[in-house]
């Protein structure tokens, strides 16, 4: 559980020799007890850490398909509680790492400390928040680490370099880099070799940080990312999700033959 | 929380962003986090810049019309029989309301920051009218995000905007309002922020627009000043400025220049919706939850789950369910007053006021601020003056309106 199992998680992956593959899928889409099936789904072909979307309405950072989720998961009336309680019905059954990725006011609605507190009964071993920018996400990365959950800071192609030494220094065990300047969902705009050069520089400035890349990535480009430490695919799973919907399929299967997909893209 | 004497209202908040270290802010994804230092350095160094101040005055003086007239509303105050009521006629503005300043602004920005790129939101239609026509004016590109509903209902404005070029994306989330314009704008900045630059429509978003959008109206309060001073030969004892908050750009631009004077009373009237509703657009008056909407913390209209919910007004321009993090200081400071006044006391004071002083004909936003002109007037004494900001034009209502009150147009 908690930090050390997130650390664990991406040691072992490094034993193997490969990064480990992060999902994105929005918490509570398109309900409840689907939602739960898809992350077992996930877990079992092979994810080695799922990222859980607590969803926005009036995000700023989401593509469409990633829209698409949210609005279906929101107008199905899920609640903050509700993705707490997938997560520990999930947590109940596997081992994989579960982090939240959501935006501030979702945690400000709920109460910091409570959110906190939830985390750890729910299992979650991280969190991530959109628009919560560094310093202004100090206060709050301090209560989770205190609380041995990893905050995870974010970083993208404009993040100058003093900034970046900066937040790297602040930065807990995990940070993440944002391949792009782009909403997520959309088409890959720099080329791989340019993602993973920031990569490097994000490596040689804190050797021992773990660096998952994510924005844009698909199966088609997934193993460029096989020498990094780990990268996300989120819309291409959210779009499976109202494939499978709208075609009257078992979205929780469907997500699951792509991540295997996925996982053995980014292995061979 | 207190407010300065003597620093302008734009710039009282912290190295964060935060006015009384509370509202506002930059939260923002990372991805914005360089364009927004880039603007903030380029805006310090144009606020002090006196070329461009020249360049500013220019195109306000000779293409928004400055100075917009200051009127007194002499068969109004007769009707209503106690304060003398003035108006300030912003709707005189070319293109029809005070949004015109932020565009033009934004747009010297723009092509000071060296971007051939220009987008915006649009509630009314207004701001997106005003920034396609300087946008225009000045050879930039420009792309309107404006809720769908919005399109539909305000379709004067935008037949304005294509007609001058912009490209119109209609925005089919959430409430197909304001609120989701603002939302797909930020996100199509998010992509195209190395080419383009943003315009938001008004007191809203990251500090730095709140900020470039209040010191762009405040020409509104600059040019009024001297007005009120050859109208009564000194600033009256007992003033109070009446202003409708949407987001709050009209009004921070028509008070700026007297938030020093603790005699002039300060009242901004937000949206209270159709009678009966509880959608009300009126997160001051009804003291909703804080929150953070569009990269800055406010008064916002959620529910508990931290969504925003919907709004319904008659008006589209107020109808928003955040406000100026300058309005929100503003209020816990206690040097403004805010309440709202509903869709139909809004379209009786429409009717009220054209049909007794014709050549004002105030748009559904401002009608809410002369509906509460209105309420207050026949209690106050003739020593006392009340102005109210007309900040749009009714024309681009008149579909709404018509059908509203029965007539065939
Ligand atoms: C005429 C008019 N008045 C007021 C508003 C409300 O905006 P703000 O409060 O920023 O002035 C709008 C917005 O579109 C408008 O068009």
């Amino acid at each position: 559980m908690t930090s050390s199992s997130l650390i664990k998680s991406f040691e072992r992956v490094k034993e193997d020799n490969r990064a480990a593959l992060l999902t994105y899928t929005v918490g509570g889409d398109p309900d409840k007890k689907t939602s739960l099936n898809i992350f077992k789904s996930i877990a079992e072909s092979g994810a080695d850490i799922i990222e859980c979307g607590l969803g926005h309405g009036a995000n700023i950072g989401d593509g469409g398909a990633i829209q698409d989720s949210t609005y279906r998961a929101l107008s199905g009336g899920i609640k903050t509680d509700d993705i707490f309680e997938i997560i520990e019905d999930f947590k109940k059954d596997y081992e994989t790492d579960v982090i939240i990725m959501t935006y501030q006011n979702k945690i400000m609605a709920y109460g910091e400390e409570d959110f906190i507190k939830k985390c750890i009964s729910s299992k979650v071993s991280g969190i991530i928040c959109v628009d919560w920018p560094w310093p202004l996400n100090l206060d709050f990365a301090k209560k989770c680490k205190e609380n041995s959950i990893v905050f995870i800071q974010l970083l993208c192609p404009t993040t100058n370099e003093d900034r970046l030494k900066n937040i790297l220094n602040d930065a807990h065990e995990v940070v993440y880099y944002i391949s792009m300047l782009s909403t997520t969902g959309q088409k890959l705009k720099v080329s791989s070799d340019e993602i993973k050069k920031r990569f490097n520089l994000i490596k040689k400035i804190s050797p021992d940080k773990k660096c998952i890349i994510g924005f844009g990535i698909t199966a088609d480009t997934i193993n460029d990312f096989k020498d990094t430490d780990a990268c996300v695919v989120g819309s291409a799973l959210c779009r499976e999700i109202t494939r499978s919907i709208n075609e009257e399929l078992n979205p929780a299967t469907n997500v699951g033959n792509m991540v295997s997909d996925l996982k053995q893209k980014l292995s061979s | 929380m207190k407010l300065e004497k003597g620093i302008p209202l734009i710039d009282q908040h912290d190295e964060n962003g935060y006015w009384g270290g509370k509202f506002g802010g930059n939260q923002i994804a990372e991805s914005l986090n360089y364009p927004i230092e880039e603007l903030t350095r380029e805006f310090e160094k144009l606020r002090n810049d006196e070329t461009f101040i020249a360049e500013r005055d220019y195109y306000f003086k000779n293409f928004v019309g400055a100075p917009t007239p200051f009127i007194k509303l002499e068969n109004l105050t007769k009707h209503l029989g106690g304060a003398q009521i003035y108006c300030k006629l912003v709707s005189k503005a070319t293109g029809g309301a005070h949004k015109a300043y932020n565009a033009v602004v934004h747009s010297l920005i723009c092509k000071r920051l060296g971007k051939t790129y220009i987008g915006g939101d649009t509630g009314a239609g207004y701001a997106g009218k005003m920034l396609s026509m300087a946008a225009a004016k000045f050879n930039l590109k420009c792309k309107i995000f404006m809720g769908t509903k919005d399109v539909e209902r305000q379709s004067i404005n935008v037949f304005s905007m294509r007609s001058y070029g912009a490209e119109v994306v209609p925005v089919n989330s959430g409430s197909q309002t304001l609120v989701d314009a603002v939302s797909e704008c930020m996100r199509w900045w998010t992509s195209e922020n190395e080419e383009a630059h943003m315009c938001v429509g008004s007191t809203v978003g990251p500090t730095i627009f709140v900020k470039i959008c209040a010191w762009s109206t405040a020409q509104i309060s600059r040019e009024m000043r001297k007005q009120v001073m050859d109208e009564f030969g000194e600033v009256p004892k007992d003033m109070k400025l009446i202003n409708c908050v949407g987001g709050g750009s009209s009004a921070a631009g028509f008070w700026n220049e007297w938030i020093d004077y603790d005699n002039i009373e300060l009242i901004g009237v937000e949206a209270g919706g159709p009678e009966g509703s509880s959608k009300h657009a009126a997160p001051l008056t009804n003291e909703s939850p804080i929150g953070v909407l569009h990269g800055a913390t406010q008064y916002v209209i959620q529910d508990d789950q931290g969504e925003i919910e919907e709004t319904e007004s008659i008006s589209a321009g107020l109808d928003y369910p955040g406000v100026s993090p300058l309005h929100c200081f503003l209020k816990e400071t206690g040097r403004a007053r805010y309440t709202s006044a509903s869709d139909e006391e809004a379209l009786e004071a429409f009717q009220l006021v054209s049909k007794n002083e014709g050549f004002v004909s105030p748009s559904l936003e401002p009608s809410h601020a002369f509906a509460e002109a209105i309420k207050i007037a026949p209690k106050l004494s003739k020593d006392t003056i009340i102005v109210v900001d007309s900040c749009g034009d009714s024309a681009k209502d008149s579909k709404i309106i018509a059908e509203r009150l029965g007539y065939k147009i």
